[in-house]
């Protein structure tokens, strides 16, 4: 759990697969919720939250800690399992999710979740106030780090645009941008000479647009954990420029038959459902 | 020059705002300004030039203004996002809404330009809508100064002294100093401007001056004036509000839409405490467009003889 320090990959996996365990449990309890979108996200939030991010649980206020946003607010659940799983709050926790008086709102309140660093849920807004604590490191001469995942639906947002070229004006070197780029959103597109269910999200070479805008891009594979540990510990080496990381992911993963179906965007899961979903996702 | 040097002397509340905020930036060294390229409209140019490490110019790009405010805010920095009203209200509201007022951070959003007054910009730059829709958004503090000396005192207080986020709105042209600098000024408190028994005049921001205008004409046609000023909209002072009805005839007073602004803000609170005869002098609903100064306040209703005729139609006098 030390930045650059040599991951300890069986752990990571572990992690992973006990999150997307609670990210299908808990929907199924809650009856309703995102579901494809946490699971793209989990192994890039575990290799965070296990590896990169100088944190401490019991502090969560801690000012020299590094910050992380979760943009695509909406796959909260991914980022309360992590939460729960490093110790933030209890595991049985995750079943008030999206109760009534549950710390655990639909989409992550700061005021009430401990260790969430920026409310989010409105698509877009993440990476700007990422920017400020970024900016806000070099003002007040601190060390940490601020990391912003952002979703590639909600890259359809202007603001997305609008931070990425102040962040890059202030080369915010202490600022890392990470795509889960899953290729799906809630509806999405239709696609001639493709099958009425295969909608999909044509985000057309993000690194591309990313460098244009002049940022540190790194195009990764999302669910190869050596591949984040690998890129977080590059952007970590790299001056003068935010950094940008492109995970390839693929929405639903760990579950076969919701991997790479729009319709598991959120919904219901049945019990069959679940067990099938808990039996292919064993440690 | 000092503002507040001299009650009578005109001078722009977003000058009165720049020299204030350097003065903060003096001995606050946690206030940061964020500019929306208009620092030389807005004058925090004059902070800039103060204290050039704490300014970020954050471009044309109001939203993503809004949300670095939010995330300085969380490390203890207090930000100030300047733009123009009408960008404030319209332009980055959802980012302020949920990155800032529902996070209950403490920053604090400056409307320049507001009202109607806008350098012959026209409906695009006009602000009429900004209170009304500040003052529903909850844990927002909301003030509207009057003047030079308020608008001083306005910014220590938005800054030092109300925790969570703010919206401030200020005027681009000269307006009189009504205030000296012993004014007693306090968040959410009016000020009672004068005292009178036949009708009352509420007023808010520097439409302040011109409704002072109006009760100066009224007594001097032998009406007894009660003039309560509020420089807070959120949280509104019901108190003083329902004091003044006890005239049983209120007048609002603002450079604002009457819909939702202060008019609408002191007609729910009579409407249940102390239901009372009111008339709303404002911004009809329309859209208004650009043209000198005298002309839109004439058109549109905002001049003090208006406030005089809407008190007489009130009173049956007129």
């Amino acid at each position: 759990m030390t930045p650059g320090a040599s991951p300890d990959l069986d752990l990571l996996r572990s992690v992973a697969t006990s999150v997307r365990r609670s990210i299908v449990t808990t929907i199924h309890h809650a009856g309703a919720g995102h579901i494809g979108g946490p699971l793209s996200a989990t192994d890039l939030l575990c290799v965070l939250y296990f590896h990169e991010l100088r944190i401490d649980p019991a502090n969560p206020s801690w000012p020299d800690r590094d910050r992380f946003i979760f943009s695509k607010g909406h796959s909260s659940i991914a980022l309360y399992a992590t939460l729960a799983e490093r110790g933030y709050i209890p595991r049985a926790e995750l079943l008030t999710f999206d109760q009534l008086d549950s710390r655990l709102q639909g989409h992550p309140d700061m005021r009430e979740t401990p260790g969430v660093d920026m409310s989010t849920g409105s698509l877009g807004q993440g990476l700007s106030p990422g920017l400020g604590m970024a900016l806000a490191a070099k003002l007040t001469k601190k060390d940490y780090r601020t990391y912003v995942m952002i979703g590639d639906g909600e890259s359809q947002e202007g603001q997305i645009w609008e931070a990425s070229m102040v962040a890059a004006r202030y080369r915010v070197d202490n600022l890392v941008a990470i795509l889960d780029w899953n290729g799906l959103q809630q509806y999405g597109w239709a696609e001639a000479g493709k099958q009425p269910e295969e909608r999909m999200n044509p985000l057309e070479d993000p690194a591309g647009k990313w460098r244009a805008f002049g940022w540190h891009v790194i195009e990764l594979d999302g669910h190869d954990l050596r591949a984040i540990v690998a890129a977080l510990d590059e952007a970590r080496s790299i001056t003068g420029r935010p950094t940008m990381l492109i995970a390839h992911t693929v929405k639903g993963k760990g579950v076969s038959f919701m991997e790479g179906d729009y319709l598991w965007h959120a919904k219901p899961i049945t019990d069959e459902e679940l067990a099938l979903a808990l039996a292919e996702l064993q440690v | 020059m000092t503002s507040g040097a001299g009650v009578g002397v005109e001078i722009p509340l977003r000058v009165a705002f720049g020299e204030a905020l350097v003065e903060l930036g003096d001995v606050n060294d946690r206030v940061v300004v964020l500019d929306g390229d208009l620092g030389n409209a807005t004058r925090v140019d004059m902070f800039a030039d103060a204290h050039p490490g704490r300014f970020l110019q954050m471009g044309i790009a109001e939203q993503n203004m809004a949300g670095v405010a939010a995330g300085l805010a969380t490390t203890g920095l207090i930000p100030f996002v300047t733009t123009f009203a009408a960008f404030a209200t319209n332009r980055d509201l959802d980012q302020i809404r949920v990155t800032i007022g529902q996070t209950k951070l403490h920053a604090i959003v400056i409307g320049g330009y507001s009202g109607i007054l806008t350098s012959r910009t026209g409906k695009t730059h006009q602000a009429i809508e900004d209170l009304a829709v500040f003052r529903t958004m909850p844990n927002m503090t909301v003030l509207a100064p009057a003047d030079a000396t308020e608008t001083r005192k306005a910014t220590f207080a938005a800054a030092e002294e109300v925790p969570g986020p703010v919206y401030m709105r200020l005027t681009r042209d000269a307006s009189p100093v009504l205030f000296g600098d012993a004014h007693d000024f306090s968040v959410g408190r009016g000020v009672v401007m004068r005292r009178g028994s036949d009708v009352a005049l509420i007023s808010t921001g520097v439409q302040t001056f011109r409704t002072a205008r109006a009760a100066e004409l009224l007594e001097a046609e032998g009406v007894s004036v009660h003039h309560l000023h509020l420089h807070t909209i959120k949280p509104l002072d019901e108190a003083a509000v329902v004091e003044a009805a006890a005239t049983g005839a209120v007048v609002t007073c603002e450079d604002h839409s009457i819909i939702g602004g202060l008019g609408g803000a002191v007609a729910e609170v009579l409407s249940e405490q102390r239901p009372t005869l009111l008339r709303r002098v404002g911004v009809r609903d329309v859209n208004i467009e650009s043209a000198p100064n005298e002309a839109l306040l004439e058109k549109h209703g905002l001049t003090p003889r208006h406030i005089v005729v809407a008190a007489k139609q009130i009173l049956g006098t007129w």
